[in-house]
Parts: C-alpha cells; structure tokens; sequence
C-alpha cells in the first residue's frame, strides 16, 4: 500500500505531488480545510482551499487568510493533483475532498453526517478508489435516532416543567443552528435564548440564509422571564458559574455519545439528546457498502470497530492514527 | 408495565438529588398496581434473583449474536454488558412486548431453565424498544447500579405511605418480593407483617469516622476495631442464620458457626479466622479471604481457616429484643451469657481500659496489628438503633501506610466512569533498578484529579493491551492502605489492603519513588502490635 502518493500522519493528510495537507493541526504553507470545527480549522496557514462558508467561519474565528473560495462542484490543480469540494452534510460549508492523480480516486469524507439536516447541503456519494472515512462513531451500539424524536423529548420537558429552563449544551458551530432550525420545523416559534458565545457563529448561519427565527441573548433578561425557555449555550457552560443566572436550569446535553447513559451521568445531564453531527455505524457501513471503494482508511476514533466489521466483510481497510485527537472532543 | 418501569429506571439514572429521586419512586410506587410496584421495589433493592438468568448467559446469547470482537469493543466502551446487548439489540419494526406486566416476565423468567432461558430472553429483546431492553435486562440479571442504594428505595416506600422508615428496616429482612404484606400494611392500613417466625436480619448499628480532639471517656467505651466483616449471627427455633454486613445470607459458607446456639439470639460481632500459625489469635484479613465469597466450602478449607465471630452487641434473647436498653446493659447481659456459646466460634471482643482521652490515644498508636482497624467508640447509653446515628458511636481508624509508587498501567472503570481511566496499576524500585506493580487503585482522588489522570494517561500511552494502556514511567502516586502483606498475586511478592491515590506527586521525579525493600519493611510495621 505505501509508499502511496498520499500521506496520513499527525499533522494531518499530506498530499505528497501537490505539496499540500488537509487539515492540519499546526500552521502550513498550503492547507485545505473540509469544515470549520477547530479541530480541523486552524489559524495560520499560508493559503486555504476551502468552501466560501467555511472561509467565512475562519475569518470569523482567526481573522483572514490568504485563501481560494472553492464552492461545492468547483475544482482546482495543484502538482497534477484535481482537488475538488463536495457537500458531506456535517456543518454549514462541510466538504469531503476528492482527489485525482494519474487516474486514482481518493476521498477524504472529513466529518460527515447522512441524517437531514436543514442548515447544511446534504451529503453526496462521491465514486472513489480510495475512501478515508472518519469514524467518530465507529462502533454498532451507535445507532442515532431521528432527530424530530429528541426535539419532541426536549419540548415535552419543557412543557412538563413551566418554572425551569431547559439548557442545552451544544458546539457552537453546526449543532446549536440545527437544533433550533429543527426547533422550528418541530413549530416551536417562541424565542431561544442565547449564551453569548453563539451568536455569532448564528448571525453567520443567518446572514447564509439559515433560518433561524426569534433568537435573544441570555444577558439581558431578566432571571424570572426565562422560566419555560429554551436557552442553547456551548457544554462548558453547563457546568460553569454561567449557568446561575437561569431559573433551576434541567441541563440537556446535544451529543451522540449520550447514547450511553454512563457517558450522560458523568457529565450531569438530566436531559441527554442523542443529536450528532457525525455519521452513526449504520451510516458509517452503509455508505462504505454503497461506495464500494478498493480500500477504506479508516480515522477519528471508533477505527477498531470499523475495521473489524470491513474484515468481516472482506473489505480492504487500515486505519490512520491520528494522534492528539480526543476522542470525546465534540459528537 | 415494562414501559412505565423503563420509564422510571430512565428518569432516576438521570437524576441527581436524592429529594428528587425519593420523590420520583414514591409517585411510581403509589401509582403502580400490585404486585408490579412490588417487584420493580424487588428490583430496586437487588432482592431478585433468577437461577437460569445470569450474566454469564447474557454473554454467551451475545456471543451467539454479535461478532466478538464488535462486542467486546463496545462493551469496554459502553462499560457494563447489559446496555451493551440492550444497544447492540436490533430494533423491533413493532415492540410487541411493550404491555407486559414485570409479574408476567417474572413468572417466565422463574419458570425458564438454563436450556430454555436465553430463548425466553431473546423473545423479549426481539419484542421491546431500547430503553425497555434496558430495563429488562437489569430486572433480569439484576444489580441496577442506577445510583439508587436500597435504603433510598426504602426511604420513598416509607414516603409513598406514610409509614416509618426505621419500621419498613425492621420488617425488611423477614419479606419478599413482591411484597405483599409488607404493601398491604403500608398502603392499605393491613397488620404489620408477622415476622417472629423465621430467622430474619436486622439492620445494624454503624458508626461514623471520629474526628475530634477529645472525649468524654466517662460516657465513651473504647473497644478494638476488628479488620474482619461484621455479621449478624440470628438464632430463632433452632436455625441459625449468618447475615453480611447488607444483610445476606452468608450462612453457607460458614457452617461452624450455624451450629446450635442454646437458644433463640441474635448477635452483632466481627467474623475473623483463627490463625493458629500467628499463635491462636485472629489473622490478617487475607485468611479471612479465603473464606468469603463461597456457597460451599470443603473440610480442609474449614481446618485450614477456622472462623469465629468475636462478638460484641447483643439485639435478641430469647423474645426479648434488647436494643432499646442502653449499651452498658447490653453489654452487661452478653458477659453474662458468653459462657454458653460454644467457646471455639465465639468470643467477646473486650472493653479497652481507656480511662481518659490520652490513654486511648496510646492504645490507637499501639493498634496496628494484622487484625486490628482502629478502634470503635460507643457511647455508654446508646440504645442499638438501625443506621448511622450522630454522636453515637464512632469508629477511630488508625493512620494509613503511605508510600511513593509510579504508575506504570491504566484500565478504563465501569459504569459512569468508563469514559475514563480510572484504574490504575502501580509500582515500586527493585534493587535491580525495574519496576515491578505492587498493586492498584481506582480511587481516593477527587473528579477533576480524575480528570488530570486520565489526561496522562492518553497523553502518555505507550502500549495498548485491550482496555489496557501502559504509560510512561513517570508520574508519582502517593499510594494509603491499611497493610501491607506478602503475596503471590503480583511479581513484586506483595498486596496492599485497601489501596488509594492519596496524592498525586506531580513535583516528585519517579526515580525518587519508594523501594520494594521499603515497602518490606512495612510488612514488619503492619503486622507487629
């Protein structure tokens, strides 16, 4: 298999002939990013490829960088490398890569989820030789439910205790606009509330054309007007002195690790919501079987359990080590 | 129904207070028909038990289901089997199961045989949602480990009815589920439940730490602290029953001492092992060790580990229940008739001459013998009542061993900690320069230590094994336990009892931590009073 024209190491993919990485966690002359989640988008590189939604979240977070606008559909060459961007369904501007070098196919998924999501384009197969497929939820007791049944949870919470808020925690980048999108779609049209550290991520996801509806800053409102409300705020927040200015908040946690309860427990979540932005094992093994690639490189967490089952289904995989990702950083 | 009780198991997993949680199994208990609300309270207490259905089982019909390596992934990530196979089960396009009642499962599930069980299982798996899989899965193989302790159950049985709690302890042991007499008294105002006839446990009087300065031993009575496990011995019409600190049946393991008692009593006392190779006295906990944990045991076992009870409290003699009285008067009347128990399993634990606070001090600084804790306070005038009550008694443990061990290995825990590393393996210098573990510890630090432990631990690996990582030799544990003795268990030839994180040394270089010598020197400390 090595040495092949492309590089998996720790800092990130390297593609060798067009002297480029994907990724990268440190700075580097030449990067293409998939998406905005700060373990992928870093500050300080050189040039970015990346789409024009995801340069927008990192000058919103690091400020400009030299970069190429790259669309969903566009292309660009670089050392006889097409690199080109295609929806992968995870966050608003989330791309998997798809390189072409003398007639190889290679994909890079990035995070990547299949369930719908109204605040990003959905994710589209894309025919490869060689799929390097994240794999944060890479193991058969993963299975996510529809999004619509942990939207009904949370707002018979809310109903079932008028003199509490409910306060979830949610990454700041993708989760909390679709879970109020989704608010929206449930017909939930009363305002949610906002921890400072969203709102601007969300007046982005706005000015992008997501519709996102009555939106308030938590500073501001008084404790007792919160009572009944729905407030999105980054996890940290939960467990932090933040959290005092809310009526008796119940903590609800938006993840798909609170498939375990031990996981919900640890973190004191009394509402645990199984809401991911990654992809689950049905997904995960779906979509290797629809793609049919010649081998699978397998990243980002759960690698043990995906390997095994492409074993079991004589599918030729390995997996890439990528050290210094948590496995719990976000999900 | 399996849905409702799904329901509630999910809603106490989530919940945090204990007002809330008490509050929570009140509305179910009083909302619930009987017997179902009598067996989900049967659940709650860990006080059911299926001969076919074990956890063994369980893992052989996931074994028959699922790939072993998928499952063994997911279980060490999930950390306990039974959400694992409740996880990993398929969905159900219709959950046909959903209406059963836990009287019907529970009828099944005494009538399954080893041979027809994992299909009675199976059917209900393929018949039930996930979170009801859940719940049935720890109704069947029981232990809930949902952060609700018996005494909580009880606590909101004695709030759903208005009854007494100490009144619900009292009649607790002599029940079972479903309970019916004991519901038929709390909710429908019936008679209390008849509990004279048959040898039942009765709660025990516990003390909490003493942490003062001083004492009036004018009121205290001072008396060794026994590093065995405290039984309950119960005599009622010529069976005899030996009841575990929680109160189980431990009588089979320990026939010597079912022997027939004189009469009907009910004794409070130590269980320990002659050790005759240590001159006739009670041995170290390790003998004890070898003892516990049977449901039979062998003639050589009984020779090699004779055990005792070194009685201390006495509740029942003959119909009298004395543990309204004050302690002196107990005390005075179990003097009174030690001379009628069979002398070769029982003795009296004595009374320490601790006439002021500072000769009790020199008795505690002298007590670190192999089977001595510490010492027990009692209060001169205390009545025995069930439960910790303040200023009652006191137990005054002797300081802990501490030494400087280096962590060489990490586990992930169970349950709420299986996200974490949170058990480790240490060790100690040989002469030679390696490391050998001489034991390990999975607590003793605080959640946000926990935390920093187990960020070293990912960010030191250097070696995999299953759940197992191996990590750089380099961060220093400050290690407490109560003794230290010789072992095969372990390379080094060492085992503590009772090992914690006392500290972590993050200042301390790990080629300063302590030697095995050192350690063996301790063995000396530990064992001589």
């Amino acid at each position: 298999m090595d040495p092949h024209w492309i590089k998996p190491s720790s800092h990130g993919i390297y593609v060798e002939p067009a002297d480029i990485w994907i990724d990268p966690p440190v700075p580097k002359s030449h990067a293409v990013i998939t998406h905005g989640h700060a373990d992928h988008a870093r500050g300080g590189h050189g040039h970015v490829w990346a789409t024009p939604e995801t340069l927008a979240i990192m000058d919103l977070r690091y400020g400009p960088t030299p970069n190429t606008p790259m669309p969903y559909g566009t292309h660009f060459e670089r050392g006889e490398v097409t690199f080109s961007f295609h929806p992968a369904g995870h966050v608003l501007g989330s791309a998997q890569i798809l390189m072409v070098y003398r007639g190889e196919r290679v994909v890079v998924t990035g995070d990547y989820k299949r369930a719908p999501d109204p605040t990003c384009a959905p994710f589209e197969p894309v025919a490869c030789d060689i799929f390097i497929t994240e794999a944060t939820f890479g193991l058969p007791v993963f299975r996510h439910p529809p999004i619509a049944s942990q939207i009904d949870l949370l707002l018979q919470k809310r109903q079932e205790n008028p003199d509490r808020c409910i306060l979830i925690g949610a990454y700041a980048l993708g989760k909390a606009q679709r879970i109020i999108a989704e608010l929206r779609r449930a017909n939930w049209d009363g305002p949610v509330y906002l921890h400072g550290g969203l709102e601007k991520m969300c007046a982005l996801y706005q000015a992008w054309g997501v519709e996102l509806g009555d939106l308030r800053a938590v500073v501001g409102t008084p404790k007792p007007d919160l009572a009944g409300q729905i407030i999105i705020a980054p996890p940290s927040a939960l467990s932090g002195v933040w959290s005092k200015r809310l009526p008796d908040p119940i903590n609800a946690l938006a993840s798909g690790w609170m498939t375990v309860r031990g996981r919900a427990r640890q973190k004191n979540v009394e509402l645990p919501l199984i809401i991911s932005d990654h992809a689950d094992w049905n997904s995960l093994t779906e979509t290797i079987l629809a793609l049919k690639p010649r081998e699978t490189w397998i990243t980002h967490g759960g690698e043990d359990g995906l390997l095994r089952w492409c074993e079991m289904h004589q599918i030729k995989a390995r997996a890439l080590a990528a050290v210094g990702r948590q496995e719990e950083d976000d999900g | 129904m399996i849905t409702t009780f799904a329901a509630l198991i999910d809603t106490l997993i989530y919940t945090r207070s204990r007002d809330a949680k008490v509050a929570t199994i009140a509305q179910f208990l009083r909302a619930t028909p009987h017997p179902d609300r009598g067996w989900a309270l049967g659940a709650l207490t860990d006080s059911l038990s299926f001969k076919a259905v074990k956890s063994s089982m369980l893992r052989k019909l996931a074994s028959d289901r699922f790939d072993a390596e998928l499952f063994k992934l997911s279980r060490q990530h999930v950390g306990e089997t039974a959400e694992t196979v409740a996880l990993l089960w398929p969905e159900p396009a219709q959950p046909k199961h959903s209406d059963v009642t836990l009287a019907e499962i529970i009828d099944a599930l005494n009538a399954a045989t080893p041979a027809t069980a994992p299909h009675i299982v199976a059917d209900y798996l393929d018949g039930l949602d996930s979170k009801c899989r859940y719940a049935f899965l720890k109704l069947a193989t029981g232990g809930m480990r949902i952060g609700v302790s018996a005494r909580l159950a009880k606590v909101a049985f004695a709030q759903a009815f208005g009854v007494s709690v100490d009144a619900v302890e009292e009649y607790w042991h002599a029940v079972l589920p479903p309970y019916d007499t004991l519901f038929a008294w709390a909710a429908q105002g019936g008679a209390a439940p008849d509990i004279t006839a048959t040898p039942h446990f009765r709660p025990f009087m516990l003390s909490h730490p003493f942490d003062g300065d001083s004492l009036d031993m004018g009121a205290f009575a001072a008396e060794w602290k026994w590093d065995g496990i405290r039984v309950q011995v119960a005599n009622i019409g010529g069976q005899a029953r030996v009841y575990s600190r929680g109160g189980d049946d431990i009588s089979r393991a320990f026939p010597e001492l079912t022997v027939a008692l004189p009469r009907n009593l009910v004794l409070d006392g130590e269980l320990l092992v002659k050790g005759v190779a240590q001159g006739g006295d009670a041995a170290s906990f390790n003998a004890l060790q070898q003892r516990l944990g049977r449901t039979s045991v062998s003639k050589q076992t009984l020779q090699s580990f004779p055990a005792f009870v070194r009685i201390y409290d006495i509740l029942h003699d003959g119909e009298t229940d004395l543990r309204a009285l004050p302690w002196s008067q107990r005390r005075a009347h179990l003097e009174a008739i030690m001379s009628e128990l069979p002398g070769d399993h029982f003795d009296l634990s004595p009374v320490l001459p601790a006439p002021d606070f500072d000769s009790l001090v020199r008795l505690r600084n002298m007590a670190r013998d192999a089977a001595i804790e510490g010492i027990m306070l009692k209060r001169r005038d205390s009545p025995y009542l069930a439960g910790r009550k303040s200023g009652l008694w006191y137990k005054w443990k002797v300081d802990p061993l501490t030494a400087d061990c280096v962590m060489m290995y990490a586990q992930r825990g169970n349950g709420k900690r299986a996200s974490f590393y949170s058990d480790y393996t240490f060790g100690c210098w040989r002469e030679d320069g390696q490391l050998l573990p001489v034991g390990k510890a999975y607590s003793g630090f605080s959640d946000s230590e926990l935390k920093m432990l187990d960020r070293f631990v990912r960010d030191n690996t250097i070696n995999q094994f299953g759940p197992v990582r191996e990590v750089n030799k380099t961060l220093v544990l400050e290690i407490a336990f109560d003794s230290i003795h010789e072992s095969k268990r372990h390379k080094s030839g060492l085992a503590m009892r009772f090992p914690r994180v006392h500290r972590i040394r993050t200042d301390k270089p790990a080629a300063q931590a302590d030697t095995l010598a050192r350690l063996r020197q301790l063995i000396q400390v530990s064992s001589s009073q």
